[in-house]
């Protein structure tokens, strides 16, 4: 853009570029594609920062304790789509105990009063209430989106205020909340005039919703491109739902068993032929694998299926599968077996994303045969795989280094070895190698969780080697403190790192303070911490909230353990707010 | 239906977020992996089960539960899968699916008894004379009549009158002709198509037999004979 002055200066010469107006920048800026453009942008100077600013459209805060609220809305007053993310992702599995905090209202407070042209919000692992709906139905008059994922502590009731209150709702998206049942029907508050519903996602819904409403829901939205039914919707009603909106793009099935009855078949069939724009199919709970060729028609458009959920196994598994020629991702459960895999490997050569779940995780003996064959496999035969999650009982390094060899293109590794410390099960000797192979081989990675007996040699290879790798997860893994020096001292890239049962202590944290603020978040659960050290790191830097976690039904006051006292889990995240209010009595803040 | 917040707790017990000193270790609590820094590289550590293994069952794979400590590169386990204590949130599967499996592998396990047994729900309607419309509940998220009550009471707030919290329950004041407005009795119909007193049977009797629940007014409920004092089992 640089002009720089002109020569022969006439009078109407244009402004040298450094007092363009902010209009001129605000629309620059907006062909960046990313937040962190934006960001680095805003960092150059205080006219770029002003004019960034009161631009940005799309606000993440990948940690709603990064910032306040009411901060963030002050800071980016122009916002239309914000995203809030809670609590630290090993609340999936249950480690961070309830009411620990995550609320959604003071976001939800603070936009009412700042963004009132506010379109889209999404909420991920955060506690938010009816009245947040409530609040949200009543304060954003163009509401158009709202996601919920893994939050919690709402009922159909609050789903009702949204229903009727939002009257330009074009996606309700509910991915695996718990929502209380309250039996309101909050389906028939949609009004009759209301039709621009695009995208439909009830699928974690427990209770029964009115099907007839549904159905004049569904032929009434022309619009309707997702449509993702729960458990309680049985399959003559998914029949029937279907042929009144032939023009879905992704559809989550409803309850898939039931008796074989050759005319439900042919009317599940029927509808399906009808769905030419189908490209996307999930849920099959409890698949009854003889109406899987009902949906024989659609399978070859399909990119993207979700079978993990559907306890089938065998051959009309494999058979659905085969077809599936252009299929991008695919989730299925470990009942696949290796031998379905290999059926993936040859027919699938489209495939970007997999991901195999384990149907008995907590038993301990291995009922399926799903091992590393599967995965090299796979790996050999599909150059377009950058991400996977495996879940298996089994692995060698020599695998790991053939699939690391056959696709340095992988983004996102993640190999989860059932049992801890599972060795390599032929050479018996640590996995150490394998991972290695896989940073090495893999320069453009960008998530690892790593899994099975590793010694700190493997972290030395992560932190020299891993780059990019932004996020990573460890359990049950190193010898000791030098395993996590080695990471925090390495891993140009990192933002999240999540350790669990590790025997790492506080001096590499002590070592390392400066990278934690490069960071967005540290978990380390069931390590080798004390409370001392913790406190030392916090009074080191201001800029991180350490937050030290107790036993929840133990009302020991903090104040009174010392310095030796072990610290069970640690979580820190650096955040310009300061330390968080709304702590429960098991959380300090040191 | 699971209350909300619920997170997936094998009961608090297996949260056990403590600040127990190094090396101590509650009763049902599996030591901490980071307390045994590992030896030299190859050899596994040594845990200590609460709950012993099973009986041998075929087993394929080499991951010994227990090995003497010292042996070094052993890994061919002794056929016998151990049951472990399940380690809070290990294998990393999300809450969610864990409750979406457990639900449909309790149905398929129990395919063969009543279809209703094996459902991870139990929804039947409830009616309450004088309101507009019915609602349902799902028997499966009570564990007991008094809890039934209070769910219903949460549910009708809005349409009783001057109730006590137990009234709906017979057998505390009784069901007779004693009963004043706004007092109510709670009948279910049974499998046979019957009108029945809810309280009578025991609480998992009932649940199997209960097709649908009324709310009837009290003074509708004439005829019937208070119960003879509270029966104890019969509140849980």
């Amino acid at each position: 853009m640089g002009r720089g002055g002109s020569r022969a200066a006439p009078a109407a010469a244009a402004p040298p570029w450094h007092a363009l107006p902010d209009e001129v920048w605000e629309h620059a800026f907006s062909f960046l594609p990313s937040a962190s453009d934006r960001g680095a942008v805003a960092g150059s100077c205080h006219s770029w920062l002003r004019a960034e600013r009161r631009s940005r459209r799309r606000l993440i805060v990948a940690n709603c304790y990064a910032a306040a609220p009411r901060d963030a809305v002050e800071r980016f007053p122009a916002v239309r789509a914000a995203e809030v993310k809670g609590k630290p992702h090993f609340a999936d599995f249950g480690l961070v105990p309830p009411a620990w905090g995550a609320a959604a209202e003071p976001w939800v407070a603070a936009a009412a009063d700042g963004w009132p042209l506010l379109e889209e919000l999404s909420f991920k692992r955060m506690v938010v209430t009816d009245e947040c709906l409530e609040m949200i139905a009543a304060s954003f008059r163009n509401f158009q989106v709202l996601r919920l994922v893994s939050c919690e502590g709402f009922s159909t009731a609050g789903l009702a205020a949204i229903a009727a209150g939002c009257r330009n709702l074009r996606e309700l998206d509910l991915q695996e909340n718990e929502i209380e049942d309250c039996s309101i029907h909050w389906l028939s508050l949609f009004p009759e005039s209301f039709t621009s519903l695009v995208t439909l996602n009830f699928s974690c819904l427990e209770g029964d919703v009115n099907i007839t409403v549904l159905e004049r829901l569904v032929t009434r939205c022309r619009n309707l491109k997702t449509l993702k039914l729960n458990n309680a919707i049985p399959l003559d009603k998914l029949a029937s739902l279907v042929r009144k909106a032939p023009q879905i793009v992704e559809l989550g099935t409803g309850r898939f068993s039931a008796d074989y009855h050759p005319d439900l078949f042919a009317k599940l069939e029927a509808a399906c032929a009808g769905c030419k724009s189908l490209r996307r199919l999930s849920g099959a709970w409890d698949a009854v694998p003889e109406y899987l060729p009902a949906f024989y028609c659609v399978c070859e458009g399909l990119t993207s299926l979700n079978l993990s959920y559907a306890t089938v196994r065998g051959p009309e598994l494999i058979k659905f599968i085969s077809r599936c020629k252009n299929l991008q991702l695919l989730w299925v459960m470990d009942l696949i077996e290796d031998h379905g895999l290999a059926v993936v490997a040859s027919s699938c050569n489209k495939l970007q994303e997999l991901r195999v779940f384990p149907s008995a995780p907590f038993d301990a003996a291995e009922q399926v045969s799903l091992t590393e064959r599967g995965l090299v496999d796979v790996s050999a035969s599909c150059p377009m795989l950058e991400s996977v999650l495996y879940f298996c009982r089994r692995m060698t390094n020599e695998a790991l280094i053939t699939i690391a060899k056959n696709r340095p293109n992988f983004t996102c590794f993640r190999l989860c070895i059932i049992e801890p410390h599972t060795p390599d099960y032929i050479t018996h000797q640590p996995l150490d190698a394998g991972f290695s192979a896989i940073v090495e081989s893999c320069k453009g990675l960008r998530r690892l969780s790593v899994s099975g007996l590793l010694t700190d040699r493997v972290f030395k290879s992560i932190g020299a080697h891993a780059n990019r790798l932004e996020m990573l997860s460890i359990a049950f893994a190193g010898n000791s403190d030098l395993g996590l020096h080695y990471i925090l001292s390495g891993c140009k890239s990192l933002k999240k790192l999540e350790i669990r049962d590790c025997p790492f202590g506080d001096k590499p944290l002590l070592a390392n303070a400066a990278k934690l603020e490069t960071m967005r978040s540290l978990w380390m659960s069931s390590c080798s911490l004390t409370l001392g050290p913790c406190q030392q790191l916090a009074r080191k830097m201001p800029r991180l909230n350490v937050e030290v976690m107790n036993d929840p039904r133990r009302a020991c006051p903090l104040d009174s353990l010392t310095d030796e006292s072990p610290v069970e889990t640690l979580y820190v995240y650096r955040t310009i707010a300061g330390p968080r209010s709304d702590t429960p009595a098991y959380v300090q803040i040191v | 239906m699971s209350p909300p917040l619920q997170h997936d707790y094998i009961g608090l017990k297996g949260t056990e977020l403590r600040l127990g000193l190094p090396g101590s270790e509650s009763p049902d609590r599996r030591p901490a992996a980071t307390l045994d820094l590992l030896p030299a590289k190859g050899a596994k550590r040594v845990f200590a089960h609460e709950v012993p293994p099973p009986a041998p069952a075929p087993a394929g794979k080499g991951k010994a539960e227990e090995e003497a400590d010292g042996e070094d590169k052993k890994v061919a386990a002794p056929p016998q899968p151990a049951a472990k204590a399940q380690v809070v949130g290990w294998p990393p599967v999300r809450s969610y699916r864990k409750n979406t499996m457990a639900t449909s592998q309790l149905k398929s396990s129990k395919e063969e008894a009543d279809a209703k047994k094996g459902q991870g729900f139990l929804y039947v309607k409830v009616s309450m004379d004088g309101a507009p419309y019915l609602r349902k509940v799902d028997l499966k998220t009570y564990k007991n009549y008094k809890e039934l009550s209070l769910g219903l009471e949460k549910m009708f707030v809005g349409f009783s009158t001057g109730r006590s919290e137990s009234s709906v329950i017979p057998g505390k004041d009784g069901v007779s002709e004693s009963r004043n407005d706004g007092e109510f009795v709670l009948t279910y119909e049974d499998k046979d198509g019957d009108w029945m007193l809810v309280g009578d049977v025991p609480w998992e009797m009932f649940t199997d037999s209960c097709r649908r629940l009324r709310i009837m007014k009290g003074s509708d409920a004439i005829g019937l004979a208070p119960r003879a004092g509270d029966k104890s089992k019969n509140k849980n």
